[in-house]
């Protein structure tokens, strides 16, 4: 991996990092379920071309909108 | 066997009206009704020959057709790695209403079920079809197919949003942007007579052009500049159901609205460009609610 990240690679990892995040104001007996959750979602798309900005912005923008519904209080169980 | 013969014979016979009952019935020897009556009026004779029978053809293409082709912007969120593409669509205007609406409609039904559209109303008052099409934002039931059948009609969803899927999208921004302005009376004492609030007439009429918005969005998208500061200027749609409040006679808020737009961004973005006022759908005129908001808060 290169020294430097593009803006576009951090902004996928600051995604997953808030999603880890989220993941501690979930039940502890789930948070486990959480976070494996997280890194599927994130494992689907990981061949996805680098040069794709578009595409990669689109996902970005869908994973922020799951993060803010996943986030919600009611959420407090996931498929593990 | 010997049950259906039995009934077979019972039903040539004239019977009792009890009899005669299809379903529900407990009488033991009529299972089977229907079948066996059927089956007794069938009759073993030959079938018409094809003389005495018209044929039926092959649909020919009438010469009375008016074909029109429609371009439509189609983009699928499950393939997020495939571009968006145009894709084109013929039909013929005689068996087709008269509004885009429609056609759109007619494509789904019957050519093509995977494209996606918001629709509700079909008459102009949920502003959920907004869309632009040929060039020009506007909903899609209250714009008439235009009779030219040589001139190809392009349809794309509301320009400078994020695209949900085909024609549809993504307005949160702007619902967010509507929420903030606290779209609702906002109001402390009660009425004096403990009735409604009332206003005059000549109150009332300062609602008149403000309150038939439907909020769909057409003129804040045809704003270039709602188009580069949409995350901090309201957009004339915003603006105009902003006004509609401040204006409101019996709204108690006033001030508090005033001061949550005298910034730079969230009104003064606006450069009297009035790309909303030619476009609305509605004939609204947002433009013009905008300029006495500035106008307002000028000499205040």
């Amino acid at each position: 991996m290169p020294n430097k990240l593009s803006g576009l690679q951090k902004d996928v990892l600051s995604l997953y990092r808030s999603c880890l995040r989220a993941t501690r104001t979930k039940p502890a007996g789930t948070r486990p379920n959480f976070a494996a959750f997280a890194r599927r979602e994130f494992e689907k798309h990981v061949k996805m071309d680098k040069k794709d900005f578009g595409t990669i912005e689109f996902m970005l923008r869908k994973g922020r909108r799951q993060l803010e519904i996943y986030e919600q209080p009611g959420v407090t169980n996931i498929a593990g | 066997m010997a049950l259906r013969l039995a009934s077979r014979r019972l039903a040539l016979k004239p019977m009792p009206y009890a009899f005669s009952r299809s379903m529900a019935t407990t009488v033991g020897n009529t299972k089977e009704p229907l079948g066996a009556i059927s089956e007794a009026t069938s009759s073993s004779s030959p079938p018409l020959s094809p003389k005495h029978t018209t044929t039926i053809k092959e649909p020919s293409p009438d010469p009375e057709s008016k074909i029109k082709t429609f371009h439509i912007y189609r983009w699928n969120p499950d393939e997020p790695s495939s571009k968006p593409k145009m894709q084109s669509y013929t039909l013929d205007l005689n068996k087709t209403g008269p509004m885009i609406l429609d056609a759109l409609i007619r494509i789904k039904n019957e050519v093509d079920p995977t494209l996606t559209f918001r629709r509700s109303c079909r008459e102009g008052i949920c502003g959920s079809c907004a869309m632009n099409i040929d060039g020009v934002n506007t909903l899609a039931c209250l714009c008439r197919i235009p009779t030219d059948a040589g001139k190809e009609t392009r349809i794309y969803p509301l320009p400078h949003t994020y695209v949900v899927k085909d024609l549809v999208p993504d307005l949160t921004q702007f619902y967010k942007q509507y929420k903030s302005i606290k779209p609702y009376l906002q109001r402390d004492t009660p009425p004096p007579d403990g009735r409604e609030y009332r206003q005059s007439k000549s109150d009332r009429r300062k609602l008149d052009g403000l309150y038939e918005c439907i909020l769909c969005a057409c003129c804040s998208t045809s704003c270039p500049s709602y188009w580069w500061n949409s995350e901090e200027y309201l957009g004339p749609a915003v603006l105009l159901q902003s006004y509609r409040w401040i204006a409101d006679s019996r709204d108690e808020k006033t001030e508090q609205r005033k001061d949550a737009l005298n910034n730079s961004m969230a009104l003064y973005r606006c450069h009297t460009i009035l790309n909303c006022s030619r476009t609305c759908p509605k004939g609204l005129n947002p433009a013009l609610a905008i300029a006495e908001i500035k106008k307002s808060l000028a000499f205040q």
